[in-house]
């Protein structure tokens, strides 16, 4: 489930991302793929332990992801592999309609879970490359995107 | 529905590039421009800090250059690209970005006359040492290898020796060794030979050879893998925060075009050998048509090859796709569609017929360059290679006599005619 057009509609559809691991620290992987999506239009929601209670990205960050008030579409994990499960458990008991794991991050029993409870899943892969890649940007760096296509792009993504 | 692997004669015209956002403009834009706005002052943070994509200054990235770094890599099955303002440029660039002061290098003998100096005499000049080896025996490469080695170095097909390396056996020494292996793909050209396919890590390109074509523009590009583990112990600079662009961790923070985005904020960026808006789309039109220009190539080269080897007035014929050349074998494995248009000869009567062999072509043209759609002719021992003494000539297999063709697209009759009426003149004293 990641080729290019599930990727595009994913990221189409779903607009609140909840952020599980976000670093506070402006040079950490997390911090720098938030912060790039908040600026492309979507919601983040931090969820840390370490910040519950502060705002990081001028966003209230939660302690879990079943102490977020407000839906979330999808939910992108920056733990470590052997820490996902869990994760997803609660994903689709807030009623989540992603499981995204980033680059490294490769749970196949939470990705399975996910799928079998009806989320989409995606799995060794940066929300924020994805982005760049799909919907413009990440060619500027010389990225070898693999969009192939005739067609004018509808709007401009940066 | 699964994505499409597309073939190389389709990403030759659309890699890289979809319609202008703006305009709708098919063909790419020119983005004549040295700088771009910041739509305001947290967007200029952003982009400083690499948060964000998005162009500064066209030293750092450009538009147009964009596409045909996105291009080159995608025909070389690569993860990222970087293009440099000549291959010289994407040479120095690739090799600063991997090696400092203190730093080990081994590579092949067979070099570029220019790359043999970068290494043994520029890089040296910075602390960073060549071992040089013969290529035929990739052993060479582990007998040279040392705890400071930070890369294995080589050109797919030789200039102008016209050797191919065995590029399996020194991706794995490479692997073993724990460096990258980075190979200059020049002559083959990503159409014959995609090196990171058989397990080279980056791949160099002078642009102004075949990729261009047409002999009209300057341009280098380097192409990441995207495979290579710098968080194997070896190199710290790619693991740890940059001091050359506050803080970030290359590796970490861009992953598999880590190595790219280092070579791009870091070293182009304070080095600068930044390609031109203008020279990416010069290239890029000659990257359109590669395979239909390589296939000719490739026959024409043929063609002369078995000319020469029958020619009286021939001593030695040096082409890989000859079934007589101990490269043979390596070119029928890693150049299946043809052995590129590169050949050398030589001339009977030494040097001085050598000479009086250029001086009579009648179209084909005596200049330093190769790649170009004419037919173009060189003496290397007096002119690309004249740096060099007799004897590191020789180990980079230049002898005395001999010449370097560029095999053109013009007619294949009228090449054979010329060369046939160059040699005659040739044998007159």
């Amino acid at each position: 489930m990641d080729d290019i057009n599930t990727l595009r509609r994913i990221l189409g559809e779903n607009r609140v991302i909840a952020v599980v691991g976000l670093s506070a620290d402006w040079h950490r992987p997390s911090y720098f793929a938030a912060k790039y999506m908040q600026e492309h239009g979507y919601r983040i929601v931090p969820v840390n332990p370490r910040y519950a209670g502060q705002p990081l990205l001028g966003e209230p960050c939660y302690a879990s992801l079943r102490d977020i008030p407000t839906p979330v579409g999808i939910v992108d994990v920056f733990r470590k592999t052997e820490d996902v499960l869990p994760i997803a458990e609660d994903a689709i008991a807030i009623g989540a309609k992603v499981l995204w794991q980033q680059i490294g991050v490769k749970n196949r029993a939470a990705q399975d879970r996910a799928l079998a409870a009806g989320l989409d899943a995606v799995m060794d892969r940066c929300v924020k490359i994805e982005h760049g890649r799909l919907f413009g940007g990440l060619n500027w760096v010389g990225v070898n995107t693999r969009v192939v296509s005739a067609r004018r792009p509808r709007g401009l993504a940066y | 529905m699964p994505d499409r692997a597309f073939g190389i004669e389709t990403l030759c015209l659309h890699a890289g590039q979809i319609p202008d956002p703006a305009t709708g403009a098919r063909a790419a834009p020119i983005y004549q421009t040295t700088s771009f706005v910041f739509d305001s002052a947290d967007h200029a943070a952003s982009l400083f800090n690499l948060q964000t994509f998005g162009n500064v200054y066209s030293r750092i990235s450009n538009p147009t250059v964009a596409v045909l770094e996105e291009r080159v890599a995608a025909l070389e099955n690569g993860r990222a690209a970087l293009a440099c303002a000549t291959g010289q440029a994407a040479e120095a660039t690739a090799l600063l970005t991997l090696a400092k002061s203190g730093d080990h290098i081994v590579s092949a003998s067979t070099l570029y006359g220019g790359t043999h100096t970068l290494l043994g005499v520029n890089l040296q000049k910075l602390g960073v040492e060549t071992t040089f080896v013969d290529p035929d025996d990739p052993a060479n490469f582990r007998r040279a290898l040392r705890p400071n080695t930070k890369l294995l170095y080589a050109e797919t097909l030789g200039n102008p020796l016209i050797n191919i390396v065995d590029i399996e056996a020194l991706a794995a020494i490479a692997r073993d060794a724990g460096v990258p292996l980075v190979l200059d793909n020049t002559v083959p050209s990503p159409y014959l030979c995609r090196p990171l396919d058989w397990g080279a890590d980056i791949v160099l390109h002078s642009a102004t050879k075949y990729l261009g074509g047409h002999g009209t523009t300057m341009g280098g590009v380097i192409v990441e893998a995207g495979r290579f583990n710098w968080g194997n112990g070896r190199f710290p600079e790619f693991t740890t925060p940059s001091p050359g662009y506050h803080g970030v961790v290359f590796f970490e923070t861009f992953g598999d075009f880590g190595f790219t985005m280092k070579a791009r904020m870091e070293t182009m960026r304070t080095f600068g050998p930044a390609l031109s808006p203008m020279n990416a789309w010069l290239l890029l039109q000659g990257v359109e048509t590669l395979p239909v220009r390589m296939d000719r190539h490739c026959a024409n080269a043929l063609a002369v090859a078995r000319f020469l080897a029958d020619h009286p007035r021939v001593t030695f014929v040096n082409y890989p796709g000859l079934p007589g050349s101990r490269y043979h074998a390596l070119a029928s494995k890693y150049l299946p569609k043809g052995a590129s248009g590169l050949l050398n000869f030589g001339v009977r009567g030494g040097a001085r017929a050598g000479e009086r062999f250029i001086e009579a072509a009648q179209f084909m043209s005596h200049l330093a360059n190769i790649g170009d759609a004419k037919t173009l002719i060189i003496h290397p021992a007096s002119t690309t290679h004249r740096q060099m003494s007799e004897e590191e000539q020789r180990r980079a297999g230049v002898a005395p006599d001999m010449i370097r063709m560029s095999v053109g697209i013009e007619s294949i009759d009228d090449i054979l005619w010329d060369i046939d009426q160059a040699l005659q003149a040739s044998a007159k004293a």
